[in-house]
């Protein structure tokens, strides 16, 4: 443990793939898609170089992909797969089947608008199509941030038996360069052991089991019921994994932030005027933000499914305002992160707004950050 | 008071959690009631071609040799959802469906 960690240059892509190669899945299936394309690249090309001893099975469709990774997952095996945009979408019914069946797969979502209008670039428009499935839904807002969640992920699917899709933005994150510390092979062992499910819990032959069979009422209901509960408590190992994964790689944000459980990070004063709450890479450009008002607070949302309401509702009940800024629409209603955030705070006397930025990859600058902190003293919905 | 399983949910209790049952336990399911038409097999016709035991979507016809050794298709009513496949297959027409 004397050997400071080697810090690299490299594109988020890249540093994916290298830590996925570190932490040895036993599958890997994906297909490509931008901006999710470089990582899935990267992991075939470690395969082929002969650095990686993956299985790495070529997929016709992401419905193939999905569906796979979930065979191999129910036959004991630690998978991997990436996806982005329409990708996701097709990939929905295995999704729900993933969680349904508890299978505890891993999986990249490198976030991108959905068509039409056909758009390539980021927002959180996918992701939120996703949101009722019963994954596990981790947000990054940068490279180093990307590369610690996704071990954190094996090891929450693998002990709660729950799927995680761990979001990144398309581009932002995925295609741009920063510093970064990927964990060795010996470093992520140490945090997360070999994979191997115990017998009679996965499709083997020595011992063979029904999984995803039929369910009549009397029991569909215990099952999602079941889902939800176990998502919930879920917040508590998220918890504890987070801190202890700190303890062995710890990162250095840009600002301090007051609390960083692993659900949130909030950055700000203690009883702050304005409550920013966000998700994603906009993180950043709002922390730049907060250095010149000293009286606005940042609660970056770090886990979205579970949701983690006593967290939120501990901040906001402190302040006048509160801004919800999302990358995301549900058309018809409002943010899909407001309506979260709206009905954690019931009893909320301040004034609550929705501020959907970025759709399709629009810029988010630092001087639309400022007009949101300026606007939040109005309540409703605004597109920017 | 909800109502109990009805299969008994075998890692239940272990963690973590996955729904599974031991295997063979869609037996408990005796789906024979969801049948319209029932195939009513006639054992002078049939030649024990297996064609029928072969093509059951259901797996329920069994092939059993009678006192004189030949082999003779015989249907599992408890499962037998009466899809007429066999009906429709069997060469010799042994096999009709009735309601």
């Amino acid at each position: 443990m004397t050997i400071p960690p080697k810090i690299q240059f490299l594109e988020g892509a890249r540093a994916i793939a290298l830590t996925i190669a570190n932490i040895k899945p036993a599958v890997v299936s994906a297909y490509p898609i931008t901006p999710q394309t470089h990582i899935v690249e990267d992991l075939a090309r470690f395969k082929a170089e002969g650095k990686a001893d993956y299985e790495y099975l070529l997929a016709e469709s992401e419905f193939a992909a999905a569906s796979i990774v979930l065979g191999a997952a129910a036959a004991g095996a630690r998978t991997y797969s990436a996806t982005s945009s329409q990708g996701l979408l097709l990939m929905m019914e295995v999704l729900y089947n993933a969680a349904g069946l508890r299978l505890p797969l891993v999986m990249t979502v490198a976030n991108r608008a959905v068509g039409a209008p056909i758009n390539i670039w980021n927002d959180h428009s996918d992701a939120m199509a996703m949101r009722d499935a019963g994954w596990i839904m981790l947000f990054a807002e940068n490279h180093q941030e990307a590369v610690d969640l996704h071990v954190i992920a094996y090891r929450l699917a693998e002990s709660l038996n729950l799927p995680v899709a761990i979001n990144v933005d398309g581009f932002i994150v995925t295609h741009s360069f920063e510093s970064v510390i990927i964990p060795d092979k010996k470093t992520i062992k140490s945090f997360l052991p070999d994979y191997q499910p115990a017998l009679g819990t996965y499709l083997n032959p020595k011992e063979p089991i029904t999984i995803g069979g039929f369910s009549s009422p009397e029991n569909y209901w215990q099952e999602r019921a079941r889902l939800d509960t176990d998502l919930k408590k879920a917040t508590n190992d998220i918890t504890a994994a987070y801190r202890q994964w700190k303890k062995i790689l710890p990162s250095q944000s840009a600002i301090a932030p007051r609390i960083d459980n692993g659900l949130i990070e909030y950055c700000g004063p203690a009883h702050p005027d304005t409550l920013l709450i966000a998700m994603g890479s906009m993180s950043g450009t709002i922390k730049e933000a907060l250095k010149e008002n000293k009286n606005i607070g940042l609660l970056k949302i770090r886990s979205f499914r579970p949701f983690p309401t006593e967290s939120i509702r501990n901040i906001a009940c402190k302040c006048r305002r509160v801004a919800v800024i999302e990358k995301a629409m549900s058309s018809g209603a409002c943010g899909p992160l407001f309506a979260d955030v709206a009905s954690a705070l019931p009893n909320f006397k301040g004034v609550i707004s929705d501020h959907i930025v970025g759709l399709g990859g629009r810029d988010v600058s630092l001087q639309t950050i400022k007009h949101i902190i300026k606007s939040a003293a109005k309540a409703g919905l605004k597109f920017w | 008071m909800p109502p109990k399983r009805l299969l008994n949910m075998k890692a239940a209790n272990n963690k973590p959690y996955r729904p599974s049952v031991p295997a063979g336990s869609a037996m408990a399911n005796k789906t024979g009631s969801w049948r319209t038409f029932k195939p009513i097999f006639d054992a002078d016709l049939c030649i024990g071609c297996q064609r029928c035991q072969k093509l059951c979507p259901d797996g329920c016809i069994l092939m059993a040799k009678n006192k004189v050794g030949q082999l003779k298709a015989r249907p599992d009513y408890d499962y037998c959802k009466g899809c007429g496949l066999c009906a429709a297959e069997c060469p010799v027409k042994a096999i009709t469906m009735k309601k």
